[in-house]
């Protein structure tokens, strides 16, 4: 293992994030604060306490994961597609190194803006709402895990994808729908039984119900089978990762 | 000595169907400045991107300081740096911190001092703090040559180093590229410029068509390929060449004015003598003889055709 080379890696990575931290964490929080005016006071004070927690407080988790989902993937996504796109990707495939030290350095240093700007959004919602964390651990840990295994799909994305157009496809086709339909802004047991059916093949039902139960210890699948749904994911990603670098595809040719 | 690179039936077909390299086999030995010439698309980028394991090969084995690329690719590629043929460079980063970045990818500890020299020895230390996109082209490329040399590489690529560089860059260039060379340095380069490789070159390798067409010294492939062209001025002016003269490979030139003879010098007997008994017995006089050994560029030249008949 070249852990020199991993820690350029992130700190070259980390550079980029603090040369444009600025721009990188108003637009999340910005619209987080949308989100809290709109849902949590307009709209959120006609509704009633979803399963006894207020519905502004209720939204928190589903908010940071939304968050947290969008920039894991993004910035994962754009931080190993910028190199190939300009040429710069030569340094990494002709350096002494494997796709083990490439994958720690990308996705530890996407994971990292993503979770720093998650933990970001969390001190923000405070501002609107009362908030008890119950399992802390649980929370950072859901965030670390999370953030880890979203952006190690971002990384996949980036590499997969030929142009822009591409690169910004997933993350707006695939993950917002998700997270909407995942329970971010309701409980799945709100739903008509068939859909609660349906909602229960979405894997980021899994997530937000998971990190909803480190806040307030109330969750729609039980806690051990959110933890094994974000490992199970996280395990997927890496075995594609692994084929990707051993068969060389869509970076070497 | 064992060769420090060493090519082995190399062979690569593009997924596009187009074959690149075909059964190339060549030995590099350490410390030597090879020069790879070769046509546009001939394969020159391909082999060295194969070497560095920036395209995978399709056949053959190569070997880098005795380490096969494939299996212990970690030892081999911390001997390599590159000078890629592109211009690719990461726009935003301060010129320092891409010359520190690539030393850490290729695992040296940091070392600001070495950094530095390096710098220096490009000129760039005074643009060390300056972003990227600030540079002119020229300067560009010299970044890219610090980032290869960022980690006291081996044996370095250029991939055509002097393109759109100016004189006295070129000049300074390979100063700098004999330089390396007497610390011990192995350096491969391509160029499209026959004169840069007369001058720096200790062997010249020609690619064509995916084709090792020739690998030799230098002043060995001047001398066995170098022909010669011997030019007589003629007192007076032939409308033909007189019947006794044909078939020795005469050729008139200058409306009549001159003879030209071309002729091996490698050949066992250059005929001059007999030729100029000819010329004698055919009554004609010469005024002034004029020879020229050809250059690289026409052996090169020669050479391609050839290898395209
Ligand atoms: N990534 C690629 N995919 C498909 N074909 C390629 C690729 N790279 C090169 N080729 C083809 O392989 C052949 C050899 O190209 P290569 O770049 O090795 O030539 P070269 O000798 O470096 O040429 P030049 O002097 O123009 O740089 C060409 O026919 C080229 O079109
Ligand atoms: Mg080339």
């Amino acid at each position: 293992m070249n852990w020199q080379a991993i820690r350029a890696i992130y700190r070259y990575e980390m550079a980029r994030t603090f040369r444009t931290l600025a721009q990188s964490v108003l637009s999340p929080v910005l619209s987080t604060v949308l989100y809290f005016v709109v849902f949590g006071s307009a709209i959120g004070s006609r509704i009633d306490a979803v399963e006894g927690i207020s519905y502004g407080a209720f939204i928190v988790p589903g908010l940071i994961m939304l968050t947290l989902l969008q920039q894991s993937v993004t910035v994962a996504s754009f931080g190993i597609y910028f190199p190939k796109f300009i040429g710069t990707i030569y340094e990494l495939l002709s350096a002494p190194i494997s796709f083990i030290e490439i994958v720690i350095g990308y996705v530890g240093a996407a994971a990292t803006k993503a979770v720093m700007i998650a933990l970001i959004i969390l001190a923000t919602s405070t501002l609107f709402v009362d908030l008890h964390i119950q399992h802390p651990i649980w929370m950072i840990g859901f965030l670390l895990l999370t953030g880890i295994s979203f952006a190690m799909l971002g990384f996949i994305i980036g590499i997969w994808a030929r142009n822009f157009e591409q690169l910004q496809l997933v993350p707006l086709l695939v993950i917002t729908p998700m997270v909407f339909l995942g329970g971010a802004f309701y409980s799945a047991s709100m739903l008509p039984p068939f859909w609660e059916t349906v909602t229960r093949f979405n894997p980021v039902l899994y997530l937000i119900s998971g990190f909803r139960w480190s806040f307030f210890g109330v969750a729609d699948v039980p806690v051990g089978v959110s933890l094994a749904a974000v490992l199970g994911f996280l395990m997927a990603c890496l075995l594609f990762i692994g084929w990707i670098f051993r068969s060389g595809w869509r970076l070497r040719n | 000595m064992a060769p420090v690179i060493s090519v082995q039936n190399l062979g690569k077909s593009y997924d596009s169907g187009t074959v690149a390299l075909r059964d190339v086999s060549l030995d590099i030995e350490q410390g030597e400045i090879l020069a790879l010439l070769g046509p546009n698309g001939a394969g020159k980028t391909t082999l060295i991107s194969s070497i560095c394991g920036l395209v995978t090969p399709s056949s053959g084995r190569i070997t880098v300081g005795g380490h096969d690329i494939a299996i212990e690719f970690r030892k081999a590629r911390a001997l390599i740096g590159l000078v890629p043929q592109d211009i690719s460079i990461e726009p935003f980063e301060k010129v320092i911190n891409t010359v520190r970045f690539s030393r850490g990818l290729f695992g040296k500890p940091r070392n600001d001092a070495y950094i530095e020299k390096v710098l220096r020895a490009l000129s760039l230390w005074d643009k060390r703090n300056a972003q990227t996109r600030e540079l002119s082209g020229g300067m560009k490329r010299r970044v890219l040559i610090a980032k290869a040399l960022s980690h006291e590489p081996r044996v370095l690529f250029l991939d055509e180093p002097t393109a759109g560089v100016d004189v006295t860059l070129r000049r300074d260039m390979w100063q700098l590229v004999r330089e390396l060379r007497d610390d011990g340095v192995t350096i491969i380069l391509t160029t499209h410029y026959i004169e840069e490789a007369e001058e720096m070159a200790d062997r010249i390798g020609v690619i064509d068509n995916g084709r090792l067409l020739l690998i030799e010294r230098k002043d060995a492939l001047m001398k066995q390929l170098g022909r010669k062209h011997l030019r007589m001025q003629l007192t007076a002016p032939l409308d033909a060449l007189p019947g006794t003269l044909a078939g020795r490979g005469l050729s008139l030139a200058d409306g009549g004015h001159s003879l030209i003879y071309d002729y091996n010098t490698q050949a066992e007997r250059s005929g001059i003598t007999s030729l100029i008994a000819d010329l004698a017995e055919a009554g004609i006089s010469v005024r002034d003889l004029d020879s020229r050994q050809s250059s690289l560029e026409e052996v090169f030249l020669r050479l391609v055709e050839e290898g395209q008949a």
